[in-house]
């Protein structure tokens, strides 16, 4: 006496990504927390110094936050107009921010009023920074200029004008206190070096610059202007090294991962993308529910926060280890574990017989109904909410098992408005997945023909069979044209391939008549 | 042409269990059944066949246990006897001659000698009465013959005995015929042909009720009429239980008439409680369609018989405590039949949706292997998913199958599955499904034959004009490796018919209609095409080992063979081949030609013009499915002509699906010599008494092998051990009281010698006085009979009185082995 063998589930490749080491890491992450800012969040920036506050920017203030903290540390608010570009020095102790109104204000992070006043920029500063001997400012601003400054004596230094638009981006080296990048709207990337007075490389990016980001090293500079993300090797004298375009809309905003192995950026489309750094491929995306303006990056990855133009700021933190450790804790700690671990762990000597319970087979609900030959109502079970929705490919091995056994239209027939409509709503919804299409038009047919006798009685039915004939209508188109392609690709290749002469054994004789 | 001298065609192994209802024994310890001309006896707990009961010549058609005897059991067959056998002992006790081919047959207590048999009189079939003579010969004529009832079914279902023998019921078409014997009188009840619904009210078959007056018969449209109140003509009532859906084929009672159990083509067993219908129990998915139903005689065993050739033991309808499965053979065999190579089993087409695993060996189906692994519907009329191919690569490891269902309104449906062997259960595990591998059926499938390669590589051909070539591809980093796609190619919108792998795989050959490609497996470039018009190629095959540069190839009219060196036509010569297989171990290939009505076979290595061997109609019809099987062991025939069997043997299905094979002489005496050799006597429990009787009759044999002359002195031997087997075997509680039964035994120990006594008795009369006197000496003599034995050689010396010299000669007269026989043991 076999067992009933239960309905067979077709197995279909998954579609979609992979399950990788990247996803792993960049999920592991916690569900966000999310502030609500004054206005659009422009920058974001990390302080170098633990305990890593970030100072946000964003209308006319300039927020700090700890790690942990939800509300701000400290907040600056003594702009006349929207702030930019709020950037710790390399000590953590200073901050320096641009403004609408073209004044430079340099804060002490403890204290509350400006230090400094940096005054002779023409319009809005959207770009300042400190240069890696802590003694000078570079700003960047919409007059086309770019100005060093001396901090102790808040004196100009140095003015370039080589742009001829907006210098919206811009970064000093880490490693050299004379060498700084700008970008700008006039679609160039320039690399400028304070003992010459004039830029030294110019990279020509294709599109307005948003964003650049020197590498650890300094000797690749990634630069970030419509929907391109491009690389440029400094060393080679700014030479091209890759052009990346997996966004759809402008990319805002770049970061690098602590360890240089990931860059992401940021865009207007909602995503934030990871590209391995090796092979510059994507191994990550995040979406988020607004255009993207700002990207921070904490050190070690430990959380991700993101400015976007709806003015909320999100942050997610990392999940750390004890948390995890703390659940699994939990888990031990539960009586029952013991109770169902009970003998589970016997190790059996060698005399030991082994007396072999018999398997309780579970089958489920629908396999319950067919041994039974309910074939309605398991028609009816696989058309449940859930399965419908979820696990089409459940109710479509149903409806397959149906018919192989001879009953499915023994199973579609007697149904009422509403069931007639749910199951036409599920042909309708899957008759078009290559996966399901065999199965579910001998279900349509057999439907059409059960109830071609009620057509018109039902306003709901009518429609949604004339929903079906339209969908049927259009696939139709569908295919055609793809026939159409294939036929022309066949005819490329077929010409597009050197002819060769098969021997055949006509010809040897033929040959040997000859001889 | 080299005449096939001792080559003999034989059948080989797989007849139906099936044909008529099994019976099972008083003790439940075996179960009889007709098997093709033989009755076999298995046992019921080991499901091993003991032995065959072999004698008829022709069909056995029924097995009935004697009524009077029930270690005895009647057999019928086609060849118009009846036939008496001991079934423990596997012993023909007794042959009558009836001289009408008889269909079935029936007995009862009742009827003390008579057996009833149905008997294809001129025109229609009749139940005849047949008193059988009382006769100790072993081959006895029946000459008293009476008609009982004229008209009846054939079918050994349509006839049944009600209550211990007082009134015999039979079902034909329409009509329920009761007879009662008492009365001489015959009561007959008619249906209409079809009810309001639609139904059938066709008889199928009939049951009585061991105790009550009550007839089941079953009908086409799965009803169940329970007849009462049938000795009136017009009074009869019956009420109608319905549970199967189509015909019902078997209904039976229990011995004691508390259940019906009833079957059909849904192969559920129901049982239902007389009087209390509506409780029913199910045995629900049993196999095939169940054809009969039998019940031990002590009603604790259940026996189900299906169509797929399997007998099924059920104890008291819980559990299935047996299953005895022969060969399946279905209508057709759509796979091939194959090899596997690592059990050398036959493998092909089993039950619905199963390849089985059959051993040639021990006539013993292994397993079976469920292909398609979905519910089975037993409904007629109903497409069901088929397995269509199946092929084996050369180690054994893999194993690919198709399955299709094809229905008219929708489209085929495809499954390609690829099966894994798994060492630690020893069966095949699914590894890939691919499902529509082609839009049309698959035509061909052969694996990559050699055994060293690393890669496996499938080819199957379809009707859509493309092949594809299947390869294992390296482990996916969650599961293990998996099956994909390599290659897909057509040849000018051709169909592809077959394909086959040289030897050594570096060539593949598929046959597009008339023009073989030859492809290099390693690059897939098309190498050479061979086409040799007119007529389709159908048949593709490389030769091997020192003919591996020919390819051989049917077409409807001619067998042709290229030479793939040269690219050109080494020979051919016109015959109608329908089947061209090649051995795996030589270089020889066989052709089966269909001819006239009939099949010829030759043998032939390619290289060589004579053919090694050919025979002419070997059966009719056409065969178009045979294997190579390879041998356990090589035969060493030094004969030209039956050298090709040395290293295999070949096998072939005939049109009738017989499974046939060749041997040879030397090779039939071998097998004889061998089975005398084998006793079977695994059914007896191990019990003490089966301990201390085995050993004597070991030691018993060991004498007789040892010492011969010694054994014919102890004739007497085998009486004595006879009479204590029966004492031992009788049970406590029926034997006389001790002393009566001592005084018995003692007095059968001596009774060689009582003859002896009587003849003595005057001398011993006459010396009554001097007996007495030589009491002491008689004493000392009788408890030293050995050396008084030794003493008796030299009785004539002189010395003896003339007291002591009769008190020898008694003593020699009387026997003694008995006395030996008790220290034997």
């Amino acid at each position: 006496m076999a067992s009933f063998k239960p309905t067979k589930i077709q197995v279909y490749p998954k579609l979609g990504e992979k399950v990788t080491q990247d996803t792993l890491y960049w999920k592991n992450y916690k569900a966000p927390v999310q502030i609500k800012e004054f206005g659009a969040v422009t920058s974001i920036d990390f302080s170098p110094v633990t305990p890593h506050n970030f100072a946000v920017t964003a209308f006319t203030r300039i927020h700090i936050y700890g790690p942990f903290s939800q509300e701000p540390v400290k907040s600056f608010t003594r702009f006349k107009d929207t702030a930019y570009c709020g950037r710790f020095r390399s000590d953590g102790q200073l901050l320096v921010a641009g403004c609408e109104d073209s004044v430079v204000r340099l804060f002490d992070v403890s204290g509350k009023v400006a230090l400094r006043l940096f005054k002779g920029h023409t319009k809005a500063v959207h770009l300042t920074d400190f240069t890696s001997d802590r003694y000078q400012i570079l700003t960047g601003s919409d007059d086309y200029t770019c100005r060093l400054w001396d901090i102790p004596n808040a004196t100009e230094l140095t003015t370039y004008t080589e742009h001829t638009d907006y210098i919206r981006c811009g970064v000093t080296s880490k490693l050299n206190r004379d060498l700084f990048i700008t970008g700008s709207y006039d679609h160039t990337v320039k690399l400028f070096d304070a003992r010459v007075e004039k830029s030294v490389i110019t990279m020509d990016h294709g599109q307005p610059v948003e964003s650049v980001l020197l590498y650890p090293s300094e000797g690749l500079l990634v630069s970030a202007g419509g929907r391109h993300v491009k690389v440029w090797d400094l060393l080679k004298g700014g030479q091209p090294l890759v052009s990346l375009k997996n966004h759809h809309k402008t990319v805002t905003s770049l970061a690098l991962s602590s360890n240089g192995q990931r860059l992401l950026s940021a865009s207007l489309d909602r995503h934030v993308k990871v590209y391995n750094t090796t092979n510059y491929k994507v191994v990550h995306n995040f979406d988020y529910a607004a255009s993207i303006l700002s990207l921070g990056l904490a050190p070690d990855d430990a959380s991700i926060v993101v400015g976007m133009t709806n003015s909320i700021l999100s942050i997610k933190h990392r999940k750390n280890q004890e948390d995890s450790k703390e659940i699994a804790g939990q888990q031990r700690r539960r009586p029952s574990y013991r109770v169902f671990v009970k003998g589970k762990n016997y190790v059996p000597k060698q005399d030991d017989y082994l007396v072999s319970k018999p398997v309780k087979e579970h089958l489920a609900k629908y396999d319950k109904q067919l041994q039974r030959f309910n074939v309605s109502k398991a028609l009816d079970t696989a058309l449940g909410t859930y399965i419908r929705f979820r696990k089409p490919e459940i109710t479509v091995a149903v409806i397959k098992e149906l018919d192989r056994r001879g009953t499915l239209k023994n199973a579609l027939a007697g149904r009422d408005e509403r069931g007639l409509s749910q199951l036409l709503n599920f042909i309708i919804g899957n008759l078009v997945d290559a996966r399901f299409t065999p199965v579910l038009v001998t279900a349509a047919e057999m439907i059409l023909d059960i109830y071609q006798s009620v057509i018109g009685q039902s306003p709901v039915v009518d429609r949604q069979l004339l929903r079906l004939q339209d969908l049927v209508k259009r696939e139709i188109e569908f295919q055609k044209d793809l026939l159409e392609v294939l036929g022309m690709l066949d005819t490329m290749f077929a010409s597009s391939l050197p002819r060769k002469e098969v021997p055949c054994s006509g010809h040897f004789e033929k040959e040997r008549c000859k001889f | 042409m080299v005449e096939h001298g001792d080559i003999r065609v034989v059948h080989c192994g797989g007849s139906k269990i099936n044909f008529r209802d099994p019976v099972i024994t008083h003790d439940s310890r075996f179960l009889l059944c007709a098997s093709g001309e033989a009755v076999k006896v298995f046992s019921t707990s080991t499901e091993e066949c003991i032995h065959e009961l072999r004698g008829h010549t022709g069909l056995v058609t029924g097995v009935l246990l004697r009524p009077s005897n029930h270690l005895q059991v009647y057999s019928s067959s086609l060849d118009g006897t009846l036939r008496l056998w001991d079934f423990t002992d596997g012993i023909l006790i007794k042959t009558c001659v009836i001289g009408y081919p008889i269909y079935s047959f029936y007995a009862s207590d009742k009827h003390e000698n008579v057996i009833f048999i149905v008997a294809s009189m001129p025109k229609r079939f009749q139940l005849v009465a047949v008193h059988l003579p009382q006769s100790g010969d072993q081959m006895v004529e029946a000459q008293e013959l009476s008609a009982v009832l004229s008209g009846v079914n054939p079918n050994p279902a349509a006839i049944a005995f009600g209550r211990g023998g007082e009134f015999i019921a039979s079902v034909n078409d329409l009509q329920l015929e009761v007879y009662f014997f008492k009365k001489q009188k015959s009561y007959r009840f008619f249906l209409k042909e079809d009810n309001k619904k639609g139904g059938w009210n066709t008889f199928t078959c009939v049951a009585c009720h061991p105790k009550d007056d009550c007839i089941a018969t079953g009908h086409e449209d799965g009803k169940i009429r329970l007849w009462r109140n049938f000795n009136h003509k017009k009074e009869y009532t019956y009420s109608t239980l319905h549970w199967h859906h189509s015909t019902v084929s078997s209904l039976c009672f229990t011995p004691e008439g508390t259940n019906l159990l009833s079957g059909g083509v849904e192969s559920v067993l129901v049982q239902w409680r007389y009087n209390q219908e509506s409780e029913r129990d199910f045995l629900p998915r049993l196999g095939g369609a169940i054809t009969h139903i039998t019940v031990s005689p002590d009603g604790s065993l259940f026996c189900t018989s299906h169509s797929d050739n399997k007998i099924t033991i059920i104890q008291s309808c819980v559990k299935v405590s047996a299953v005895i499965q022969g060969l399946v053979k279905g209508d057709s065999i759509r796979t091939d039949l194959m090899m596997d190579p690592r059990s050398k089993a036959l493998v092909l087409n089993g039950k619905p949706g199963h390849l089985q695993f059959y051993s040639l060996q021990r006539d013993k189906l292994l397993y079976n292997l469920d292909i398609v692994q979905q519910e089975y519907i037993h409904e007629s009329g109903l497409q069901q998913f088929e397995v269509v191919k199946a092929a084996f690569d050369a180690s054994g490891s893999w194993l690919a199958t198709v399955e299709e269902r094809h229905q008219k309104a929708a489209e085929l449906e495809l499954n390609l599955k690829l099966w894994a062997f798994d060492e630690q259960t020893q069966s095949f595990v699914l590894n890939t499904t691919i499902s529509a591998p082609h839009d049309a059926q698959i035509t061909a499938m052969c694996f990559c034959q050699p055994t060293d390669s690393q890669t496996t590589l499938l080819v199957s051909t379809s009707k859509d004009g493309h092949f594809k070539a299947w390869q294992l591809a390296a482990p996916a980093h969650t599961e293990g490796p998996s099956w994909l796609c390599d290659f897909v190619s057509a040849y000018h919108g051709l169909v592809p018919e077959c394909c086959s792998f040289s030897a050594d795989g570096s060539l593949l050959a598929v046959v597009f209609q008339e023009v073989v490609t030859v492809w290099s497996p390693s690059t897939w470039e098309l190498l050479t095409t061979l086409s040799q018009p007119p007529g389709a190629v159908s048949d593709l095959c490389f030769g091997r080992l020192s003919c591996s540069k020919y390819l051989l190839g049917t077409t409807a009219s001619n067998l042709l063979c290229w030479n793939l060196l040269t690219c050109s036509l080494e020979w051919t010569t016109s015959m109608d081949v329908r089947r061209l297989v090649a051995d795996p171990l030589s270089e020889n290939m066989a052709a089966f030609c269909y001819q006239s009505g009939s099949t010829d076979l030759f043998v032939f290595k390619p290289s060589e013009p004579r053919p090694l061997f050919s025979h002419k109609a070997v059966c009719s019809g056409k065969v178009t499915q045979a294997v190579f099987a390879p041998r356990e062991e090589m035969l060493e025939s030094c004969e030209e002509s039956s050298q090709w069997l040395n290293r295999s043997q070949l096998y072939f299905l005939t049109q009738q699906m017989d499974l046939m094979t060749f041997t040879t002489k030397a090779e039939e005496d071998r097998l004889l010599a061998s089975s005398k050799q084998l006793v079977i006597d695994d059914s007896v429990a191990m019990t003490p008494f089966y301990l201390l009787l085995g050993k004597h009759r070991q030691q018993q044999q060991e004498h007789q092998d040892s010492d011969s002359s010694l054994w014919a002195e102890r004739t007497a031997l085998p009486q004595t051990s006879a009479s204590m087997k029966e004492l031992l075997q009788t049970p406590a509680h029926v034997l006389p009281s001790t002393s009566y039964l001592c005084s018995m035994f003692v007095q059968s120990l001596l009774i060689s010698v009582s003859d002896a006594r009587s003849a003595h008795a005057e001398e011993e009369m006459e010396s009554e006085k001097e007996e007495e006197d030589s009491e002491e000496e008689m004493e000392s003599s009788r408890s030293k009979p050995e050396l008084a034995a030794a003493a008796a050689t030299e009785s004539d010396t002189p010395a003896l009185t003339k007291a002591q010299a009769r008190e020898l000669r008694r003593v020699r007269k009387l026997d003694h082995s008995w006395l030996a026989g008790l220290l034997d043991s």
